[in-house]
């Protein structure tokens, strides 16, 4: 009956133990994946953003593995979409916005002088909370990437596409509808479609904003699959407001809280079932947020 | 309850107020239909003084259409006007369209926002607004003379771009914004230069709106004469322009010219070139609205 793995030894424990109640009923873990240590792609150190007065994020310290699921999780306002709109700089886009601290990207902090946002967002690729899949053909969405990046002559590009819809798990759908409107998909297919489209290019590191928040559950699910098949050649860092969701499909988890705090970042399990911070067991436990 | 319906009421003297309804309601009726009686008026007129025309000069619609005119009503035609006025449309959305579309895009996409942008954004409205006499001037003094360019159609059509290009870009700002902020963001984060963004994702779904205000602009252009006259136009329009560089008269300024000539035939022709110039607007703003249509339902992309 209980799916915690690290806990099911001890047999005279009784449910009453908080803890565990909180695992049986919301999450299963899949705690295999995160045993081996692996390269840090991703850190912050003492990271601060803030729109205008507003401070979002303040002080933020957090080393994001590679080829991971990194799950980002926190209460409305808590400054999760900041810090992921930071890592690719398109907090850049936002004018009131300034950032303190370092936001390394394989050692490089991605906010000196001589890193040009452009080039790394050629390296990092984004999902967004809704579809957002330009006015083109299928075909076209997929090749934006490759040709904007100046790539679609060097590679075989209908291949390439080929590769990215497969890869996003919607070969299978779109085939021999490619010169189709992007937006006559379903929803779901749209997200995929964006999906195909970041990853078309092929970046390091794929940043993904609660892309199922939009979707209906069995699109969701879809989703969720396809990131457990993308973490083999890509790092994941997903922002979502579903704990089930992040205790499903990460590796690790980052929790924020309201002010912008990292409050707490361990493996999903530990995180899940025996959180170090009390305010994160509340928010786990649905008392607040 | 139905027994008392008569008592109910009885207390309530809606009298009054229903007599001030009424009134309003009736004015307010007037009100719209004044337009609408005046543009009916000015048509019929229009069409009763070419039918004049037509019958008591006998004006042959054919020779009307194809002869350039002349300072002798029988043989004057409308023809070398109405070639004048397609090469200023030509000329004058090159001129206007680039500049105006390029600022738009600036203003939107690349400008900072700061109190500068601002203060330009909100001084084209009123750049619209000036008088179209001004821009007349202005071409007549820095162009026809300075210049030394003369009365030529590429003068005249750098008068109406100057007099469209803040209407254009006004509509063109409405219609960048338009795009939804999301598809920007997508080709962003995909690694895009804002040229790259621009060119690629906002100018294809702005541009039904952009092309929509264009051509209403240049329907505003083409009855325009005032700046024309300013810059110097052909009392008749004795030949057809061989390019940018003829002399010239347009449709509004032919019809303008003929209407004070002492020979009465000349007010048949002139009402026969405001039946020519309607069609032309009539053409003009039927394909903005078709364009206009077009864009309301395959432009957007709300179906999430």
């Amino acid at each position: 009956m209980s799916s915690n793995t690290t806990d099911t030894s001890n047999e005279t424990e009784s449910t009453t133990d908080e803890s565990s109640t909180l695992i049986e009923t919301e999450v299963s873990v899949d705690s295999q994946r995160s045993q081996t240590p692996t390269e840090t792609v991703v850190s912050a150190t003492n990271l601060s953003v803030s729109y205008g007065e507003q401070r979002a994020l303040s002080d933020v310290s957090i080393e994001i593995p590679e080829n991971k699921v990194t799950a980002i999780i926190g209460p409305s306002g808590c400054g999760k979409s900041t810090f992921l709109r930071s890592i690719n700089r398109m907090n850049d886009r936002i004018p009131s916005c300034s950032v303190d601290g370092e936001l390394r990207f394989k050692g490089t902090n991605v906010y000196a002088d001589h890193v040009d946002p452009v080039a790394l967002r050629r390296k990092i690729g984004q999902v967004f909370q809704a579809p957002n899949p330009f006015p083109k053909s299928i075909y076209d969405n997929v090749a934006y990437g490759l040709r904007i990046q100046g790539k679609a002559d060097d590679v075989d590009l209908d291949e390439a596409v080929e590769r990215a819809l497969r890869g996003a798990a919607l070969w299978d759908e779109v085939d021999g509808q490619l010169e189709e409107s992007g937006l006559d998909l379903s929803g779901g297919q749209q997200q995929r479609l964006c999906i195909a489209r970041a990853i078309a290019p092929d970046p390091e590191v794929i940043l993904m904003d609660e892309p199922t928040s939009a979707l209906d559950p069995v699109a969701a699910s879809k989703i969720e699959d396809l990131i457990d098949e993308l973490v083999s050649e890509y790092t994941v860092i997903i922002v979502t407001h579903n704990m089930q969701q992040a205790a499903r499909i990460s590796d690790k988890t980052a929790v924020f809280l309201t002010g912008g705090e990292l409050v707490e970042f361990d493996d999903t399990a530990t995180v899940f079932e025996n959180p170090a911070d009390s305010r994160v067991e509340d928010y786990i436990t649905g008392k607040f947020g | 309850m139905s027994t008392q319906r008569g008592d109910l009421f009885a207390d309530i003297d809606l009298g009054r107020e229903k007599l001030i309804n009424r009134l309003f309601y009736g004015l307010l009726v007037a009100a719209s239909l004044f337009g609408l009686v005046i543009l009916v008026l000015l048509i019929a007129d229009v069409i009763w003084e070419s039918y004049q025309g037509l019958t008591t000069f006998n004006i042959d619609p054919v020779q009307f259409l194809t002869e350039p005119s002349s300072s002798r009503a029988e043989r004057a035609g409308f023809g070398a006007s109405i070639v004048a006025s397609l090469w200023l449309m030509a000329l004058t959305a090159v001129l206007a369209f680039a500049i105006a579309v390029g600022c738009a895009i600036y203003l939107v996409e690349y400008a900072p926002e700061t109190r500068t942008t601002r203060l330009i954004e909100a001084n084209l409205a009123n750049l619209a607004g000036v008088p179209s006499i001004v821009y007349g001037l202005l071409v007549l003094a820095l162009i026809v003379n300075d210049a030394g360019l003369g009365s030529v159609i590429l003068a005249g059509a750098i008068a109406l771009a100057l007099l469209i290009v803040p209407i254009i870009i006004v509509a063109s700002i409405e219609a960048i914004r338009a795009v939804p902020s999301s598809v920007r963001d997508g080709s962003y984060a995909m690694g895009a230069t804002t040229w790259q963004t621009v060119r690629q994702v906002v100018l294809p779904q702005a541009m039904p709106g952009i092309l929509t205000g264009t051509i209403l602009a240049l329907a505003r252009a083409i009855g325009e004469t005032a700046p024309l006259i300013m810059v110097g136009t052909m009392l008749h329009a004795t030949r057809y322009p061989s390019g940018p560089l003829s002399s010239f008269s347009a449709m509004p300024t032919q019809i303008y010219n003929w209407t004070y000539q002492a020979d009465r035939m000349f007010n048949g022709l002139a009402a026969l070139g405001i039946v020519v110039l309607l069609v032309f607007l009539v053409v003009m703003y039927a394909l903005a609205g078709y364009l206009r249509k077009k864009y309301e339902t395959e432009g957007s992309i709300t179906n999430v």
